[in-house]
């Protein structure tokens, strides 16, 4: 859990961060969205002390982070940026050694976490673990710089803008298989994006930064129907609103009883994704599979509440 | 692959010829005139020759150990105000003459390898300095953020990311230093270091091309031979880290 | 980080893992200024002037209170409070560039009064040469000035102006007389024409060995770069050309033209000699030639493509490209190897002294063998002033030729 109380951070006179107070629970993933010049870097940074708040308090769990070293800090918070940061002249073994390395783990205990987690990302051992960086894919480069972010079992895990450098298809990919090991691990996960659509697929609750300002801190559904300030609506983007909000939801959720023609839907298809089948193929119903249909009005319906 | 053979073969004739110049007399007799000596003969080329390398060798070791420091000092918080100071001292210091940097040492240290000594330490600190300069503000910015963020110390981030991978342009430099420094030495016997230009001043004075030379093919075997060598581990140390080697 | 060394705010410029930290409590004072009161204090410390019965002797030497009896110490309690200044990290640029000037012509003219007062009247045998405290303090006022100068970030125009000034400054110094009484300019006055004559010599082997390069070098440059097959072979060669020492180049030029001179005919004729300034002129070009056609080479191949693309869509012929555009475009590269060039054989051309080429090099080895600093001197001393102006100068003019940051990327 990272609790944030009436953090500050004001350089010369130039306020960056203006008393922002948030709550992460265990397990949660919060993205951080806003501009650039927003604030959210740096408010990610304040929380492993990259960057020293001016004022306000930062806990990780129980520990208040001022009472620690900042680097002992560093070491028990995970931490991946866009562009990985691999060191180039370490090998992808030694990459994710480095954190379990300065906390002194045994050589023996460190190989088997780097086994663990090549495993993990889908990247053999055997194959990768002594390969250099530059010898890997921009996609593989970025598993590797998670993998090293979560070597030491981090209970937090703070990522600015990770996926930047990726094109958008191997985008897509690293963003679901990110959500399935953080659900698989339980990891505290904060994640700035400039990326409204990365923040409503990823985010437990979303964080809106302007200026230096929360402007709202919510669950996606929330943003999305009741943005709570123009800023946000803006953001959110007047016209994409509705298709993002039904990508909210899984077919599941609106099913009626009856039959349809046509190859049935998984029931978590989104809302959306659904949407798409019907307008693309000319068709008023879709079969959900183990039963039941989902009708273009009610697809219609619920695009239509959420411009309301 | 032939240049490394010509390379071989350049090694090869420089060790043969240190070892038995006089082996070698009849190649420079051509270069003589009036029954003059073709091979230096007042002190054994071998021994001005280990003299010569020991000299530029501890020079260049001392530019090393000092610019390289200094490198570092003025890229830590704590030494950041230096900077432009250091700049402009770099900038500055690299327009003046080897030469004159030479006399000029005499007359504090008088004459023998001293004044040689620390002429060659003095110019070539520059370039040293310069590249590591050059090298730790250029380091991939992702991979110093990231090294912070994973929590190493300022001096685990100094010693096992700033450095290796500075490690191929500060060589560059060093092998700068290095080819220059032999070169320079040459000009240390204008004010009696032992070195090979005593063979050469010889010929100078003596006009003797023999002498000139074989002192000069001497300094441009090893200088090529040295410039190589640094080439090899640079790119050795670049190829690691995936970087390539811009010269 | 484009572009280090000039810019003006240097805490804006560095990289983040450099940039002091905010939070934590800077000391009171400037560090430099710590170094520039260090180095100052240590040159009050020591002699500023020392006296010799003869050119030749050990002298003895003088602190700067001692040497001028009735201001030295005003002087030099004048000098302790300008370092003290430098100490002081809020005092604004201006006034700090003016206390270093102050400081260097305190410096500068307590050793010409100094020398005027210890040399007895008439005696042309004595000599006050300038000791360790002088060297010391000059270096540590023009530190501080120089650090003040690159903190300003100044426009070009006002470096020119800069530039400009110092040299006026130094006229000024010299011409006045001031410094007269000093030995290094006592043997300037005894041999003030065969300075002259060895200005002209140094600048006719620095120039002309540049002039030579460039007729020679740019076509070269421009054949290897039409011409990739023959790129590896002239480099290799030029290479190795720069790889033979300085001394022996000169060494063997001497043989070679003496050579060329007597058996080709007409060779003589136009100037070839082994004797002289020609063999040394020939050597200082030999060691050019790389610097000029690399460059040449570099500067065309990095034109971007595009323009060389959009220049034949156009219908330019090949030889119009190169003129109209690629040559244009690599000006500041080739100019660039014109400050290597120049600045290189200034100090290069100081080891024609040594094989009777003439220039400055004359005084410095003729210094050498006669154990004569203040001679070493007058021949190292110009040779360093005239490659820091055309250091300087020749930044300057790369810098304007070059390219504006945001029109290339």
């Amino acid at each position: 859990m990272i609790r944030i109380q009436n953090l500050t951070k004001t350089y010369d006179r130039n306020t960056v961060v203006n008393d922002v107070s948030l709550t992460v629970d265990q397990g949660q993933i919060a993205a951080l969205v806003g501009t650039s010049g927003s604030g959210k870097t740096t408010l990610l940074r304040m929380i492993n002390r990259l960057v020293e708040p001016t004022s306000g308090q930062i806990h990780i769990g129980e520990t208040d982070a001022a009472t620690i070293p900042p680097h002992l800090l560093r070491r028990r918070i995970g931490y991946a940026i866009q562009g990985h940061g691999l060191f180039p002249h370490y090998t992808v073994g030694q990459n994710i050694a480095i954190v379990p390395q300065l906390l002194g783990w045994k050589p023996a205990e460190i190989a088997a976490r780097v086994e663990e987690l090549l495993h993990l990302f889908q990247l053999d051992p055997g194959q990768f673990r002594d390969r250099m960086p530059h010898q890997l894919s921009g996609g593989q480069q970025q598993r590797v710089g998670v993998a090293r972010a979560l070597a030491a079992r981090p209970e937090v895990l703070l990522m600015d803008e990770p996926f930047g450098a990726l094109d958008p298809v191997i985008r897509a990919r690293a963003q679901a298989d990110l959500r399935e090991i953080q659900r698989r691990l339980g990891t505290t996960l904060v994640i700035v994006t400039h990326d409204m659509e990365e923040a409503v697929t990823l985010g437990d609750r979303i964080a809106v930064m302007d200026k230096g300002v929360l402007l709202q801190y919510g669950p996606p559904a929330e943003i999305l129907t009741r943005p709570a300030a123009p800023f946000v609506e803006a953001l959110i983007g007047k016209s994409e609103r509705p298709f993002r909000l039904l990508s909210l939801t899984p077919i599941a959720d609106i099913a009626e009883p009856g039959s349809a023609e046509g190859p049935a839907l998984p029931p978590e298809t989104s809302l959306r994704d659904a949407l798409a089948e019907c307008l693309w193929n000319g068709r008023d119903r879709l079969a959900v599979e183990g039963g039941g249909v989902v009708t273009l009005a009610a697809l219609q319906a619920r695009a239509e509440g959420a411009v309301r | 692959m032939i240049a490394r053979l010509l390379l071989a073969l350049a090694a090869l004739f420089l060790v043969a010829f240190l070892l038995s110049p006089e082996s070698f007399a009849a190649l420079f007799q051509p270069l003589t005139k009036n029954g003059a000596p073709p091979i230096y003969t007042q002190t054994a080329l071998l021994s001005l020759t280990l003299s010569h390398l020991g000299l530029v060798a501890l020079a260049v070791l001392a530019s090393t150990i000092v610019a390289v420091g200094l490198g570092v000092l003025v890229t830590r918080p704590a030494g950041a105000e230096f900077l432009p100071l250091a700049r402009v001292i770099t900038s500055v210091g690299q327009t003046f003459p080897p030469v004159a940097v030479l006399a000029l040492a005499v007359p504090a240290m008088g004459f023998g390898a001293g004044p040689t000594l620390v002429a060659l330490f003095l110019y070539g600190l520059l370039p040293i300095f310069e590249n590591t300069l050059t090298a730790l503000q250029n380091l991939p910015p992702s991979v110093t953020e990231a090294a912070r963020g994973m929590g190493l110390t300022r001096r685990q981030r100094l010693f096992q990311v700033e450095l290796p991978l500075a490690l191929p342009v500060i060589l560059a430099g060093v092998r700068l230093t290095a080819v220059i420094s032999l070169a320079t030495a040459t000009i240390g016997s204008t004010v009696a270091a032992r070195t090979l230009g005593e063979v050469i001043i010889a010929g100078l004075l003596s006009a003797n091309t023999a002498f000139v030379v074989q002192g000069g093919l001497i300094v441009g075997l090893i200088a090529v031979l040295i410039y190589e060598g640094f080439q090899l581990a640079e790119s050795a140390a670049a190829r690691r880290t995936g970087q390539r080697l811009s010269d | 980080m484009n572009d280090p060394v000039r810019s003006p705010d240097i805490t804006t410029s560095l990289p983040p893992q450099i940039r002091p930290p905010k939070t934590r409590s800077q000391p009171g004072f400037s560090r430099t200024g710590l170094l520039f009161l260090a180095l100052g204090v240590a040159g009050l410390c020591l002699p500023l002037v020392q006296f010799k019965a003869n050119r030749i002797v050990l002298g003895e030497g003088f602190l700067l209170p001692a040497a001028l009896p009735d201001v030295g110490w005003a002087i030099a309690l004048l000098l302790a409070l300008i370092l003290g200044t430098a100490l002081w990290q809020r005092l604004p640029l201006m006034p700090r560039l003016g206390l270093a000037l102050l400081g260097l012509a305190g410096t500068v003219l307590a050793l010409g009064f100094a020398a005027k007062g210890l040399v007895p009247q008439g005696n042309t045998i004595a000599r006050a040469a300038p000791a360790a405290g002088f060297w010391l303090l000059c270096l540590t006022f023009a530190l501080m000035a120089a650090d003040a100068l690159s903190r300003m970030g100044l426009s070009r125009p006002a470096r020119w102006l800069a530039l400009g000034l110092s040299l006026a400054l130094i006229a000024l110094c010299l011409g006045s007389g001031v410094l007269d009484q000093t030995s290094v300019m006592v043997e300037y006055a005894a041999r003030a024409d065969l300075f002259r004559r060895s200005l002209g010599q140094h600048l006719t082997l620095a120039f002309g060995s540049l002039a030579m390069a460039l007729v020679v070098g740019l076509p070269i440059g421009i054949a290897i770069f039409l011409t990739p097959a023959l790129r590896r072979g002239v480099l290799g060669a030029l290479n190795l050309l720069q790889t033979i020492p300085s001394l022996a180049l000169f060494g063997i030029m001497i043989p070679i033209f003496g050579w060329i001179a007597a058996n080709v005919p007409g060779a003589a004729q136009i100037g070839v000699a082994g004797i002289g300034i020609f063999p040394a002129l020939m050597a200082l070009f030999f060691y050019a030639l790389l610097p000029v056609v690399s460059n040449t080479l570099v500067g065309l191949t990095a034109v971007d493509p595009a323009v060389r693309d959009a220049a034949f869509g156009l219908g330019l012929t090949r030889r119009q490209v190169l003129l109209q555009a690629e040559l244009p475009l690599a000006l500041s590269v080739i100019l660039a190897a014109v400050r290597i060039v120049l600045v290189q054989n200034i100090g290069l051309a100081v080891i024609a002294g040594l094989i009777g080429g003439g220039g400055f090099g004359s005084f410095v080895f003729q210094g050498l063998n006669q154990t004569a600093m203040d001679l070493i001197l007058l021949g190292a001393l110009p040779t360093i002033m005239l490659a820091l102006v055309a250091g300087v100068a020749l930044d300057l003019l790369v810098e304007a030729v070059s390219p504006k940051k945001g029109n290339q990327t």
